[in-house]
């Protein structure tokens, strides 16, 4: 079977095998995460030489489904399987034995799958209206996943990713009308032809988008739904959800319509990344309880993502520090994959054993949970990005891009964002240190639980570590903006 | 503009599209989760009306739009059944009453 087939068909197999197995559902991870990492580090191994992919059941493109993997495709999928594999066994903890179906851990697994196959589904799909499926098969689960925390928190949710799917549904429709394709590169070959009604159509995609994405100013319902829900669904939804529809929107803009991205389009996404960055981090610092501060930070953290926009400079100018800026978007998007998720399990572990989500209730934390208060740390080093994580790979390429271009003002939120990260982890890191006594906790579910953050810590950290590879990976197969500078500008 | 009405695809995709902004107008103006999920299925059929037209051409009828269109209802039943799932439990709860007065009425 083809390797893509199988990325995007595996994990809807576990989604209905979890459904009938019954009490045995749960243990089907241990068969799932080793199995669907293998085959994303294989697929990152041979994207480079074979481009893996085909039509669906032998039917030609319109009608058919066409799945291709690029360089940042077989990236993120690598990121996303071990995020996904390793909260997935974290949820063992929480998840792991299934009395009735009524319960929660009857019902998880099939949306941790589903959820699952559908960000493998948007890596590889090369088609508007299989994009469309696939994201919205990844809302339902990932709403139904947020009502385990609040229920009004999920509602809000889904109202605003209904509005974003119709948004994007309607833009889809009238790029359909104007070009009479939904595949992404033969929309880049007849775009020009109608560039006024493509333009409307991609507005209306953008805006879907950034919705469902919680770009600044449409991220108010995020700090909710990912705050309230249990540790294993705030990193599912944190560290994979958010990113699935920004690369949609990447695709968008990058593959199906490099020729009429505008000046005034790059630099709205810049200024709207930049806000995000300022006012998430500035929202962080004032939150007292942990959780919401790790989802105020995925708010600023997802402002990263957008000034890629302005530093690969589009589509249409090939610059020689777009490769860059194209590796650094591909960097941030894994490292805070790893990062946040690992954050979230760390913050979950705390919380269930202190038994106070609030910042108090950490004091001393540090003595009790070594292990849980190494891995928050690590993964803060990253979010802030500081050496030698894949944050700061991240940063470090983001700045020099942003100064090669002349961009300065980028540089400095760039800057400042990494202060202000500091400034909101220390925050907690301080509180664990306070203190000469040991406080009491409530015993974990399983010793070994804390693993689950630490060895995402660590993953974070290697990517930063073993850089070279995950750059040349992320590079190869760029969008033509990005390809061009690649002999000017090494890392 | 007759002429524009007498293209039976024109008079689809006008009609679709007065359907998507009267949908639009109850989906934000309204509180009501089971309101603003029917303006979420007027505008959908909006959508879905206007693609169709999108297909329309006098000598035939173009077969892709409605292969997608039927995806789409799918997609859209989905989507509306999960969320009346969803009204029902957060009314029932009741973890806010304003939610449930508005979900009631």
């Amino acid at each position: 079977m083809n390797l893509l087939f199988a990325l995007v068909a595996l994990p809807l197999l576990f989604m209905l095998a979890s459904l009938v197995a019954g009490r045995h559902g749960p243990r089907l991870i241990w068969l799932a995460a080793p199995l669907m990492t293998g085959l994303a580090v294989w697929l990152a191994m041979v994207v480079h030489t074979a481009p893996e992919g085909g039509a669906l059941g032998g039917w030609p493109v319109p009608l058919g489904i066409m799945l291709e993997a690029d360089g940042l495709a077989a990236a993120l999928m690598m990121a996303s399987a071990i995020t996904a594999a390793i909260t997935g066994l974290f949820a063992l903890g929480s998840y792991g034995t299934t009395r009735a179906e009524t319960t929660g851990s009857y019902t998880f697994w099939p949306l941790f799958y589903g959820l699952w196959a559908a960000v493998n589904a948007v890596l590889v799909s090369r088609d508007l209206f299989n994009l469309y499926v696939a994201i919205e098969l990844l809302s339902i689960c990932a709403v139904a996943l947020a009502a385990f925390g609040s229920r009004k928190a999920a509602m809000d949710y889904l109202m605003i990713a209904l509005a974003g799917s119709l948004a994007y549904l309607l833009g889809v429709v009238l790029i359909f009308a104007a070009v009479g394709t939904l595949d992404l590169s033969l929309i880049a070959e007849r775009a020009p032809e109608a560039r006024t009604s493509i333009l409307i159509g991609a507005a209306l995609i953008s805006a879907g988008l950034i919705a469902k994405t919680a770009l600044f100013p449409l991220h108010g319902w995020l700090p909710p739904a990912h705050g309230a829900a249990p540790p294993a669904v705030s990193a599912l939804l944190s560290a994979l959800v958010v990113k699935a529809s920004f690369v949609i929107l990447l695709r968008v803009w990058f593959e199906a319509l490099p020729g009429l991205t505008e000046q005034a389009i790059i630099t709205g996404f810049g200024m709207l990344g930049a806000a995000a960055i300022l006012y998430g981090s500035a929202l962080a610092l004032r939150q007292e309880g942990l959780k919401a501060l790790i989802a105020y930070s995925t708010v600023a953290q997802l402002g990263y993502l957008f000034l890629v926009f302005p530093l690969a400079g589009g589509g249409e100018t090939i610059t020689p520090w777009a490769a860059g800026a194209w590796g650094a978007m591909g960097f941030h998007a894994s490292a805070h994959m790893l990062a946040k998720a690992g954050l979230f399990l760390a913050a979950g572990l705390m919380i269930h054993a202190s038994g106070n989500g609030r910042m108090d209730g950490l004091t001393g934390l540090a003595r009790a949970m070594p292990v849980t208060t190494l891995a928050f740390a690590l993964c803060a080093v990253s979010l802030m990005g500081l050496p030698p994580s894949g944050g700061f790979m991240a940063k470090y390429l983001m700045l020099i891009a942003s100064l090669a271009s002349g961009q300065w003002p980028y540089a400095l939120v760039i800057l400042a964002g990494g202060l202000m990260a500091a400034a909101y982890l220390f925050r907690p890191l301080a509180r664990m240190f306070a203190g000469n006594e040991t406080p009491a906790i409530t015993p974990l579910a399983h010793r070994w639980l804390p693993l689950a953050p630490l060895a995402l810590a660590i993953a974070a950290m290697a990517l930063g570590l073993l850089s070279a590879a995950p750059y040349e990976l992320m590079a190869s197969g760029l969008p033509e903006a990005g390809e061009a500078g690649l002999e000017e500008v090494e890392p | 503009m007759m002429e524009l009405l007498a293209e039976r695809g024109s008079l689809f995709a006008l009609t679709g599209a007065a359907l998507i902004a009267l949908g639009f107008y109850g989906f934000i103006m309204r509180r009501a989760l089971i309101r603003r999920l029917i303006a979420f299925n007027v505008i959908g059929s909006g959508i879905f009306l206007l693609f169709g037209g999108t297909g329309y051409f006098d000598d035939g009828v173009d077969p892709v739009p409605q292969a997608l269109i039927i995806t789409g209802i799918v997609v859209a039943l989905a989507l509306t059944a999960f969320a009346a799932a969803l009204a029902v439990r957060l009314a029932q709860s009741g973890d806010d009453e304003d939610e449930n007065a508005e979900a009631g009425r």
